[in-house]
């Protein structure tokens, strides 16, 4: 095969974690390879793709980074459904966002049928003179819950790549687990791979969120149109 | 004047709902709900009780409280304009300038203000003191209140803590706002609010630098016909077949490109105006696609709709939405999205588009009006508004462009006294104002012109605007 690529895998990312822990810096910095100190909080959630060579394989992982504020919470599950791997941040500076990555993490292993790949994520390093939450606590609660434990600086770029790397070393794995039916598999480098997609959200979606202030069974009250202008 | 009836930019059906400037926005997202709940319920007096005693504490607490030092510094006592928003319990949610912590006791006098004169069983809406006016707006849960040193009228300041309002609601909806504050009043609606300040700063921001807020209109994207229809048909194939699909708003740099709609439903002009400030103020919407959430308080203020949201391409900074009532279909619209980017590269739109956006010859000087400065004329029929590049002398004074506008605005929609045609002529510039069924507009033209030569230019411009109608305004409303 040209290259020498020999299968390409398809997966799902989710990132989770509280508001303003860096999710949406980690994931710019390793694909945009930039950062912004001013970002503005996600508002929902944000898709990217993004694709590793690994050995002799190609690892295309479809990214869901989620909105970490309170008001999105009820809408998270549709992301981290049928996900292959989660990246579970908190801010090393931020002793309630480690904390709440924990009730991120529990909600997760409670609610996803397939065996995936975990990482915990302690970000912010670059400001470590302010650090709360010590590696040794973080590396515990990781392996606690089957993750391995990642510290990085989305600022300084610092251990994010291998944190991809191991994620997609981990993917390849799974992808011969018999028991993983979510994780996609093509012979050879398919390029178009990811345009085969339009069905993922729609086909994994169904199950119950509680949310009761997200509702839009009221649309139809809406105004409609006047047919004329009004004087 | 002679030239009544040339109404450029009119038009039949709109993609907008058509709102008269002058109209108040006080029941701007009170649905149907709101106003039964607002009737059904009695005051709450127990908390409510505040009394004049207490004002007075608060006060002199105020004197000696150390938390006070920034209120009382100088940089915070001479801003101009101040908004706060606050529960009616008197719960700090948002100050424009400044920590609302920091800001507790004056929240405090505010609630109690309210409460004070909502049991006499009235409502305060504004009081004078001075140039300063302090107003309030009352709504079923929140309590919204401007200080203003500006020469802005009550009118225009309400609209504005409507739009704060409107932009609370936008992101939890008024269902969810009601439902949290039914269960309890205390509620820190921080909580749910944290990044929101942001966008609600922005907002206020936006009032002063946009007449589109005050006029209660968008500008398009001036294009050529042609291209727009492209544009739009790019739109409507690709969304043909998917289903409720309500909107999908192209917009560039604060203006609209095209906005194709749902068969009987149109959209409002203050929440097209959130949305405008929501994608400016987001850095975070560029580079990728994303899935929002997203309440139309004049649409609907009871539910969200979803949209996908993204800029066209790297080489096209125009925003695409796509809203639905489908939570769970990003993956449809992202792909009706590259359709649409697709088709609209191939036939140049995105060309036309950055062309239009790098385009600085737009000014009244080389329209050949070198009389006048600038203007704004509103089609009310379609509740579009356009204007010129913004020329000298105000290229570094837009506020003082603004100024003159807001004050131009405010007095032809007068409570008191509405005018039909203003003429008044200062050291500076003159400044005419006209009003019809038909259109709003307003001109500021060089201080020494003649009347009648203001008359006959005012004439002019109109019959050059309305041979350009079908490029500076939408004026098809297209549907899916
Ligand atoms: N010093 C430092 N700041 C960081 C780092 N990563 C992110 N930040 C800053 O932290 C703030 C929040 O970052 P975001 O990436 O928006 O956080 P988020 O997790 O995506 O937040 P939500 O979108 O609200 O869920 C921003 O001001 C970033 O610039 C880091 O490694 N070091
Ligand atoms: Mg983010």
């Amino acid at each position: 095969m040209a290259n020498g690529i020999m299968k390409t895998i398809v997966g799902k990312l989710v990132i989770l974690g509280d508001g303003g822990v860096g999710k949406t810096s980690l994931i710019t910095r390793y694909t945009q390879k930039a950062f912004n100190l001013n970002i503005s909080s996600t508002i929902g959630a944000s898709f990217f793709t993004c694709k590793t060579n690994i050995d002799n394989a190609i690892v295309r992982l479809q990214i869901w980074d989620t909105a970490g504020q309170e008001r999105f919470k009820a809408m998270t599950p549709m992301f981290y459904r049928n996900a292959n791997a989660a990246l579970l941040v908190f801010d090393i500076t931020c002793l309630d966002s480690f904390g709440n990555m924990q009730t991120w993490a529990q909600q997760l292993k409670g609610n996803v049928v397939e065996p995936m790949v975990l990482c915990v994520i302690g970000n912010k390093i670059d400001l470590s003179e302010n650090r709360v939450v010590s590696r040794e606590e973080a590396l515990q609660y990781a392996n606690s819950i089957g993750a391995q434990y990642f510290e990085c600086s989305a600022k300084e770029d610092q251990g994010i790549g291998q944190v991809f790397e191991t994620i997609s070393r981990d993917l390849i794995r799974l992808s011969s687990d018999s028991s993983v039916k979510s994780l996609k598999v093509y012979e050879g480098d398919v390029e178009s791979a990811l345009m085969a997609r339009s069905t993922d959200l729609e086909a994994t979606d169904v199950g119950r969120i509680e949310e009761p202030g997200i509702s839009i069974d009221s649309i139809a009250h809406a105004k409609t149109v006047p047919s004329k202008c009004c004087y | 004047m002679s030239c009544t009836e040339v109404n450029p930019g009119a038009s039949v059906e709109s993609v907008l709902v058509t709102t008269d400037s002058c109209e108040n926005f006080e029941q701007m997202s009170s649905s149907l709900e709101e106003i039964k709940n607002y009737v059904g319920k009695s005051p709450e007096v127990s908390d409510s009780s505040t009394s004049v005693d207490n004002l007075e504490e608060s006060n002199s607490l105020n004197a000696v409280g150390s938390d006070d030092d920034y209120i009382r510094s100088k940089d915070w006592l001479e801003k101009k304009k101040h908004i706060f928003v606050l529960s009616s319990a008197g719960k700090p949610i948002y100050s424009r300038y400044g920590i609302e912590d920091k800001l507790v006791t004056m929240f405090g006098v505010m609630q109690a203000l309210v409460s004070f004169v909502q049991d006499q069983n009235d409502t305060i809406n504004c009081i004078h003191a001075g140039s300063t006016k302090y107003v309030f707006l009352n709504k079923n849960h929140l309590i919204l209140v401007a200080i203003s040193k500006t020469e802005e009228s009550v009118p225009q300041l309400v609209s504005q803590l409507n739009y704060v309002f409107n932009q609370i609601a936008s992101i939890l909806t008024l269902t969810r706002l009601n439902k949290i504050y039914e269960q309890r009043r205390n509620y820190d609606l921080r909580r749910l609010l944290s990044g929101v300040e942001r966008i609600i700063d922005h907002l206020l921001n936006f009032y002063e630098i946009e007449p589109a807020l005050t006029l209660g209109a968008v500008q398009c994207l001036s294009l050529p016909p042609s291209i727009r229809d492209t544009i739009s048909s790019a739109i409507t194939q690709a969304c043909s077949k998917i289903k409720n699909l309500v909107f999908a708003i192209l917009l560039a740099n604060n203006k609209l490109i095209t906005l194709v709609r749902m068969k009987k439903y149109a959209i409002h002009p203050a929440d097209l105006h959130l949305i405008f400030n929501l994608v400016q103020a987001s850095e975070s919407f560029k580079t990728v696609e994303s899935w929002t959430p997203l309440c139309l308080p004049r649409f609907d203020a009871s539910g969200f709709l979803y949209g996908h949201v993204s800029y066209l391409a790297e080489d096209c900074q125009a925003c695409l939405l796509l809203l639905t009532v489908e939570r769970d279909v990003f993956f449809t619209l992202s792909e009706a999205k590259h359709k649409i980017v697709e088709k609209m590269r191939r036939a140049n739109c995105l060309e036309a588009i950055n062309e239009s956006l790098n385009s600085t010859d737009g000014t009244c000087l080389n329209a050949g009006f070198p009389e006048l400065r600038h203007y704004i004329y509103k089609s009310k029929s379609t509740a579009q508004f356009h204007q010129p590049e913004i020329s000298a002398p105000y290229i570094n004074n837009t506020e003082r462009l603004l100024m003159l506008y807001k004050r131009a605005h405010r007095r032809l929609h007068s409570v008191g006294r509405p005018l039909k045609l203003l003429f008044e002529r200062s050291p500076q510039e003159a400044v005419l104002a006209w009003d019809t069924r038909g259109f709003e507009l307003y001109v500021i033209l060089e201080p020494l012109i003649e009347t009648s030569a203001a008359i006959a230019s005012v004439g002019k411009l109109l019959n050059w605007i309305k041979k350009r109608e079908d490029k500076l305004f939408h004026l098809n409303a297209p549907t899916f």
